[in-house]
């Protein structure tokens, strides 16, 4: 029953699944409800809607993806933001109603989505639903104050509120992208939400900071403020995306070139890929926090590199199968071959420690759960290789469990458990 | 710095003295101060976190950034003075002649920049909501004449200081870096419109976006010196299997990027072919050890066994997200110009650039290392011997490329390696040296910092 501990602390999927749906239903009907009273209302000051709605759509247009999977549209948010937090657009205040803001930035998006769409990209409604709720949530605070103008007049008095609403718009859009990995990726609501909350800081503040600047710009500047501030925000964009560009290359060129064990002979194909699938779900089945698996994942894909070392392969690869010091010899050279590039000191450890048992007979000395994790993967995989079957992977789970005395953490070796009875419940 | 030339001692000179009678011929009337010193303690603060953040372009953005603002708020005059402010900067690393070249070079870009904005009617002081839109068009006159003077007087000083013979291709203007520039200078024209609204505290709220695009470009090269370091330690991995080829991928991947850059390759694709010259021997693992290390002749389907490892090698980094040019370079580095070559046997202009470059600097490493069959030949004999066969293994042009910029800058090649034991764990020690000796001294061509950096080199 310890084991009851590590449970994901999330919803079953098929429940989940649903969850995003529900996100992206209430978000539509949110747009809907707007537009409508907006229409019926009328809208205020068209030129800025105009402005503003361009701006959206031009940053939904070139939306890009962060590591981790993680879409965003920082010029789109600086836009929307600066939107809801408008007070005055020169000499004349600016009233636009909340509806009226949630209208505009879902018309911007929606515009800004479609040559995504056209070109064949996934809509990928739940980031974008997520993007909305955010802008919304400040634009039901902040306009009513400031369309009656309860906010002051003195920057000094506007700014406070205007970065405290920027904080929370940070915030609800963490939360509500924690909620969708949480479902998507099975892992932890808290960590996921910790790992989001600091992956999102840099680009929310400089979405917040330049949404405020915005808006505050707009005071003096006019609507000139949002072609101009176009220019450095772009400059922004470039350096993001060349940023995303070299993590995704990173990670596609370690996972590319871990295969030249399979090129080799020295394992079977498909091994470290699988390897390392199987032990980036049992880190996140344990809660491990999103650098820590990318870690994980580059350990798990290089950890058979040592046998590079060795003239003549192994049968099968399986390292499994050969003695202890033989293992601790493979280990120990590919940790010295990672330890080489200097920057990746965290994963040679993993790599190093990846054979020494669980139980040391030193009180204290135990391998970093990462190593235990691959120690586990890895032996599993050696046992089943790639067959599907799930009595054979049963099989391989129960052999583990009677090592786990010494050889595998428990904890482990139940996390793997429960991933694979969940994939022999959901099918090959 | 004592080896510059006379003329460069000159410009140097020059430069510094025109800032010094721009900013001592005024007028001084009607400068607002506070604004002065607001905008110059920005400016001092830049340069000194400049080495704190290893960002060189920081400063660099930033200075651009707080003239331009001063252009609008304090005129010609003001704008050269807050330029010159880089002058203080408590940073260790420049000279004080660079110093000085630096101070002065900023104070004249933004003195000519508040010129040009007055010359197209820009109005001098706060703006205020009647001054929009017109002042933008004087403005964006004011930013690219900024950038122009800046960057004239850089390449003027980097011409008048390069090495004999450098190549042309390298003394240019970097467009890329001249719109991130004027992206940059918009924030001045912020700063500048919103003194209205927030007053001095307006640099530290406008910085804060500017400070998160540089953390994004700090994390980018970061990220791309432990992605390249990543990459040369799996290579050398892969090099543990063949015993003679320890550091030659490494090598032909500076041979290639050498032969790229004599001529005038774009920054790009110069990056693309060091990837593709330090992966292009990766296929290697697919061939048997006992093959690669065998003393005397193949037998035929050894030789077959050999041929296919470019093939392999595309087979490996087909999936990471490398330029076609690279992946394609990678598979036909066997080719020959006369059609002998494998895997497909394409001739003359057939076969991709990239292929050919690569071609040339893989045959002179392995000419120059020693082999299994014999001991290494001398640079001179190699360069003999690549002559020799250009037009029929490799293309004459990259050939004399090559054996232009060897004769410049010299050819690193192996270090002694015979007699030693072939313990793979043993091995690492010495090939970890051997790389350390191999870094390149090129700055990142990629990274917008370059010509700061040049300067600091001076």
């Amino acid at each position: 029953m310890a084991a009851r501990r590590y449970e994901p602390r999330g919803l079953p999927r098929q429940v989940l699944d649903s969850g995003q749906s529900l996100l992206v239903v209430f978000a539509g009907l949110l747009v809907i409800a707007a537009v409508a009273q907006t229409a019926v209302a009328g809208v205020k000051d068209v030129h800025a809607a105009v402005a503003f709605g361009a701006l959206i759509a031009f940053g939904e247009l070139l939306r890009l993806t962060m590591p981790g999977d993680r879409e965003t549209a920082p010029i789109a948010a600086a836009g929307a933001l600066a939107y809801a937090l408008l007070l005055n657009i020169g000499n004349e205040p600016a009233r636009q109603s909340p509806q009226q803001v949630i209208a505009v930035a879902a018309l911007g998006m929606i515009i800004g989505a479609l040559p995504h769409l056209a070109v064949g990209r996934p809509a990928r409604l739940p980031a974008m639903a997520a993007r909305l709720l955010a802008v919304a949530c400040v634009a039901a605070v902040f306009r009513p104050l400031a369309n009656a103008s309860l906010i002051g007049s003195r920057w000094w008095s506007e700014l406070p509120v205007m970065v405290a609403l920027v904080i929370v718009a940070w915030f609800v859009e963490a939360v509500i992208a924690a909620l969708i990995r949480t479902d998507a990726l099975r892992a932890r609501f808290g960590v996921t939400l910790l790992d989001e909350l600091r992956v999102q800081l840099p680009l929310g503040a400089a979405v917040g900071a330049s949404a405020v600047l915005i808006a505050f710009a707009a005071e003096i500047m006019g609507l000139w403020a949002v072609a101009v501030f176009t220019a450095p925000l772009l400059v922004t964009q470039v350096a993001l995306r060349r940023y995303a560009g070299i993590r995704a290359t990173y990670l596609q060129t370690v996972r590319a070139l871990a295969r030249v064990t399979e090129i080799g002979g020295y394992v079977e194909a498909g091994h470290s890929a699988r390897v390392s699938r199987l032990a980036v779900a049992i880190g996140r089945e344990l809660g491990m926090p999103e650098p820590e698996l990318l870690e994980l994942e580059y350990a798990a894909l290089m950890h058979d590199i040592g046998q590079l070392s060795l003239r003549d392969p192994i049968p099968g690869g399986a390292t499994v199968l050969v003695v202890r010091e033989e293992q601790r010899r493979i280990a120990e050279y590919g940790a010295e071959v990672i330890e080489q590039a200097g920057v990746l000191d965290a994963v040679a450890d993993i790599v190093r420690r990846q054979s020494d048992p669980c139980r040391p007979a030193v009180r204290g000395q135990e391998p970093p759960l990462s190593s235990r994790i691959i120690r586990a993967a890895n032996a599993f995989d050696d046992l089943v290789g790639s067959s599907v079957e799930p009595s054979r992977a049963a099989a391989a789970v129960q052999r583990l469990r009677l090592d786990t005395a010494s050889e595998y953490d428990p904890r482990v070796v139940e996390a793997l458990s429960r991933l694979v009875s969940r994939r022999s419940m959901l099918g090959p | 710095m004592g080896k510059l030339s006379r003329i460069a001692w000159l410009y140097i000179a020059a430069v510094i003295a025109a800032a010094v009678i721009a900013i001592a011929g005024g007028p001084f009337a009607g400068i607002n101060w506070a604004q002065v010193v607001v905008l110059g303690l920005l400016v001092v603060a830049c340069e000194s976190i400049a080495t704190v953040l290893k960002s060189r372009s920081l400063a660099w953005s930033a200075n651009s950034t707080a003239s331009l603002a001063a252009v609008i708020l304090v005129g010609p005059v003001g704008a050269a003075i807050v330029g010159a402010c880089t002058l203080l900067g408590v940073r260790r690393g420049p000279s004080v002649p660079q110093r000085l070249f630096n101070a002065s070079m900023f104070a004249l870009s933004a003195y000519l920049a508040g010129r040009t904005y007055l010359l197209f009617g820009g109005p001098v002081g706060t703006p205020g909501p009647s001054a929009f839109p017109g002042i933008i068009g004087p403005f964006v006159g004011a930013a690219a004449a900024h950038v122009i003077v800046n960057f004239s007087l850089l390449r003027g000083v980097l011409w008048l200081t390069r090495e004999p013979g450098a190549p042309a291709g390298r003394v240019g203007l970097d467009f890329k870096l001249l719109f991130t520039d004027l992206g940059y200078g918009a924030f001045g024209l912020l700063i500048a419109a919103l003194w209205g609204v927030l007053g001095p505290f307006t640099p530290v709220f406008v910085l804060i976006p500017v400070f998160i695009a540089r953390w994004a470009v700090a994390q980018f090269a970061a990220q791309q010196r432990s992605y390249e370091a990543t990459v040369s330690a799996l290579c050398q991995a892969v090099e543990t299997k063949d015993f003679y080829t320890r550091g030659h991928s490494e090598r032909v991947s500076r041979g290639s990027v050498m032969i790229a850059r004599e001529i005038a390759m774009r920054a790009e694709r110069v990056e693309a072919i060091r990837y593709a010259g330090m992966l292009h021997d990766v296929g290697k693992l697919g061939v048997p050890t006992s093959v690669l290390q065998k003393n005397g002749s193949l037998t035929d389907d050894e030789y077959a066994a050999i041929q296919l490892h470019p093939m392999r090698g595309l087979d490996i980094v087909r999936e990471i997200g490398f330029l076609d040019e690279a992946l394609a370079g990678i598979m036909h580095h066997h080719e020959r110009i006369d059609g002998k070559g494998y895997p497909m046997g394409l001739a003359g202009e057939e076969i991709p650039e990239f292929a050919r470059v690569l071609a040339v600097a893989d045959a002179f490493d392995a000419m120059t290392s020693n082999r299994s069959y014999r001991g290494a030949r001398s640079v001179p004999e190699g360069v003999t011997e690549l002559r020799k066969w250009a037009g029929t293994q490799f293309d004459p042009a990259f050939v004399d490329a090559f054996v232009t910029a060897i004769e410049r800058d010299g050819w690193k090649g192996p270090e002694t390696v015979a007699g030693e034991a072939a313990g793979a764990v043993g091995e690492s020690a010495a090939a970890d040296a051997l790389t350390a000796g191999l870094e390149d001294p090129e700055p990142d061509p990629s990274a917008p910092a370059e010509p700061l950096r040049a300067i600091e080199s001076l």
